[in-house]
């Protein structure tokens, strides 16, 4: 489904024939065409980056199959000895299932909850002008602004209160306020690309506003409920501090808080730890090659509507 | 792409001119908006309990000397109520204007202006040229993309890890920077470096977000645009200064102010390069205030809080001028 917005019609600029005869005489390539040199330097420049980018994970990789937990010191020394060793020791002697499923029970119940909510928000803002609209923005806006410094010990005393400390009730709880009002912005933009004929029609057909947004809006909308369903999720899964401070029992840690135990101050198992984070590298990007198509579009609407 | 909003502020435009009596107005306004309420009421209820209140609480917290020790808590089967007391805003003049303000608050609070604004223009000048590059009509671009966005896939908890091993001692980065007879710092102890190491693992962290976002801007810009211009003559680089940037405005200043607020706040990047306790001078505010509050012993809760209202004030202040700013410009896509 394209995104895009038809493009407005400019008023085309007169071709006069000075300008015919400028081009014709000058031999301009076309449009997006470009000599050799510059494609080079184009593919040189996006193969450095490239590089830069995946050599941290593909070093990370390349660890996970050395056997000793000194084996980052003398990379060398690899080579003759690559196996699954620390892999099959990290699945079978590890809580790795445990964080696993940490992770995923906390991740997907804020992608579920986040998006729904944001989903309704982003359709309200987008389509509806209230009172208090502008507030509500600013608000959203301010969310993101939130340090965790300023929640993270009243939370911590609130949970604790009542009994949520521990759960991952209090981390699907807390990933939702940073991920919500962001993705209601971004929703919010992917909703104003959809053309309000689209509602109007709904309308006069007889559906509610609910059911316009439902069976109309979000069936449309796919796309940039996919970036959202991802904002929502990839934040989850990386959350560091609360999850840091909230999890004490080590069969709830999820990944952000297992991997940490492997280097912990007196012994630093870095094998094990490389091994860990492919596997866990391994189903993000899993979900982010499923999504990756729409979100350059979602992120767009977000980006250019704010 | 500006029909739906034009249309939206029409329709408000509408309800504007008659101003009846307060009664009326609210009983007008819930008929009228009555499914808007109902739509953004979830929301509002979320940030409301789980924002809103801890945020109140948190501000009464800063005006005591709450810390672990007088704290409500259970030990075993006890319950030991809280004790602490209401000081006013000893804490925040402790902060700001004490003894040791500058080792503890000033000199954490330049460093944390200096790091926000070098990842922020980092980010940007690579995220814009790659941007750039991807925009083009080039063989496997669609590949250079996937590649490009990976440190993105991956959760930042995995790739921070990572690059603690490539920057240890004798780490690999090291042992290259050794093959090719190159000084090589030491990166996670000494203060430059461990400020520089900061600063470049988040650059490489933040791009991928910036170049997407200003990818798909690239791709919002009517490419009728830049016919007319290259119709006129205009070189590339007029091309680029007269029709992309100005197409980029409104992507750019929204992504730039969320890559500021995020930057300032990113408090992953620098807890795990360092671990929990080192590099106290390569502390960004936001990790020195969790320091504060829960990576010594006895927390202080008070003095946590109180750095995490100021650095949200300081975000707020900051916000509000680059609105206003903005707004000057008629820059602004909200």
């Amino acid at each position: 489904m394209s995104t895009t917005t038809p493009p407005e019609i400019k008023p085309g600029r007169p071709v006069t024939p000075q300008v015919v005869a400028a081009s014709r005489i000058r031999p301009t390539r076309r449009r997006g065409e470009r000599g050799p040199l510059g494609a080079a330097l184009m593919h040189g420049g996006l193969i450095v980056a490239s590089l830069i980018a995946l050599a941290p994970v593909a070093w990370l990789f390349f660890l996970s199959l050395g056997p000793d937990k000194d084996d980052y010191l003398h990379p060398g020394k690899i080579m003759g000895k690559l196996s699954f060793s620390n892999y099959s020791f990290v699945l079978q002697h590890t809580a790795f299932f445990d964080w696993f499923k940490s992770t995923m029970i906390v991740a997907l119940g804020t992608t579920v909850i986040g998006v729904f909510v944001a989903a309704t928000t982003g359709y309200a803002v987008s389509r509806m002008r209230f009172p208090g609209y502008k507030s509500l923005m600013w608000v959203l806006l301010l969310t993101q602004a939130f340090p965790i410094a300023i929640l993270i010990v009243p939370m911590y005393e609130i949970f604790s209160d009542i009994g949520l400390i521990d759960t991952y009730w209090s981390l699907i709880v807390i990933n939702c306020t940073t991920a919500v009002p962001y993705s209601a912005w971004l929703l919010k933009g992917y909703f104003d690309t959809i053309p309000f004929e689209i509602d109007e029609a709904g309308r006069v057909d007889g559906l509610s506003p609910f059911g316009t947004f439902f069976r109309l809006i979000l069936p449309l909308a796919r796309p940039g409920l996919a970036v959202a369903a991802f904002y929502n999720f990839i934040t989850a899964v990386g959350e560091v501090a609360f999850a840091t401070t909230f999890m004490l029992d080590d069969s709830k840690y999820t990944f952000a808080v297992g991997l940490q135990t492997f280097v912990s101050q007196h012994d630093a198992e870095w094998n094990y730890m490389a091994a860990t984070a492919v596997l866990i590298a391994i189903p993000v990007s899993v979900f982010f090659y499923l999504v990756q198509k729409n979100l350059v579009t979602g992120l767009t609407a977000g980006g250019t509507k704010g | 792409m500006t029909v739906a909003i034009d249309r939206a502020t029409g329709k408000r435009r509408g309800d504007r001119a008659p101003r009846p009596g307060l009664g009326q107005r609210i009983k007008n306004g819930y008929q009228k908006h009555w499914y808007a309420y109902a739509m953004i009421a979830p929301v509002v209820v979320v940030l409301g309990v789980i924002v809103g209140y801890p945020l109140v609480r948190g501000l009464y917290l800063t005006l005591t000397d709450a810390n672990s020790l007088n704290s409500a808590r259970t030990i075993g089967v006890n319950h030991i109520a809280a004790t602490y007391k209401y000081i006013g805003f000893g804490n925040y003049k402790d902060i700001l204007f004490g003894p040791t303000s500058y080792d503890r608050f000033w000199s954490h609070f330049l460093w944390t202006v200096f790091w926000t604004a070098a990842c922020v223009a980092l980010h940007y000048t690579i995220g814009l040229g790659l941007a750039l590059m991807l925009n083009q009509k080039l063989r496997g671009r669609t590949f250079y993309r996937l590649m490009l966005v990976l440190p993105w896939a991956v959760p930042t908890f995995v790739t921070v890890f990572s690059w603690r091993i490539m920057l240890a001692d004798s780490g690999v980065l090291n042992q290259i920077l050794h093959s090719l007879h190159l000084p090589q710092p030491q990166w996670l102890e000494d203060t430059f470096w461990q400020r520089f190491a900061a600063i470049m693992v988040n650059t490489w962290c933040g791009v991928p977000f910036m170049m997407l976002s200003l990818l798909g801007g690239l791709q919002s810009i009517d490419s009728t645009l830049y016919e007319a211009a290259e119709m006129d003559g205009a070189s590339a680089w007029q091309q680029f200064r007269h029709v992309t940037l100005p197409g980029l405005r409104s992507v750019s200043s929204t992504v730039v102010l969320l890559g500021i607020i995020w930057t300032f706040n990113q408090f992953a990047i620098i807890f795990l390069l360092f671990g929990p306790t080192g590099a106290p001078d390569a502390q960004i505010l936001v990790t020195w205030a969790y320091f504060l509050g829960f990576g010594q012993q006895p927390r202080d809760f008070a003095q946590s809080a109180a750095y995490g209202v100021l650095l949200l004030s300081i975000l707020a202040v900051f916000t509000s001028f680059y609105f206003r700013w903005l707004k000057r410009n008629d820059q602004l896509a909200v």
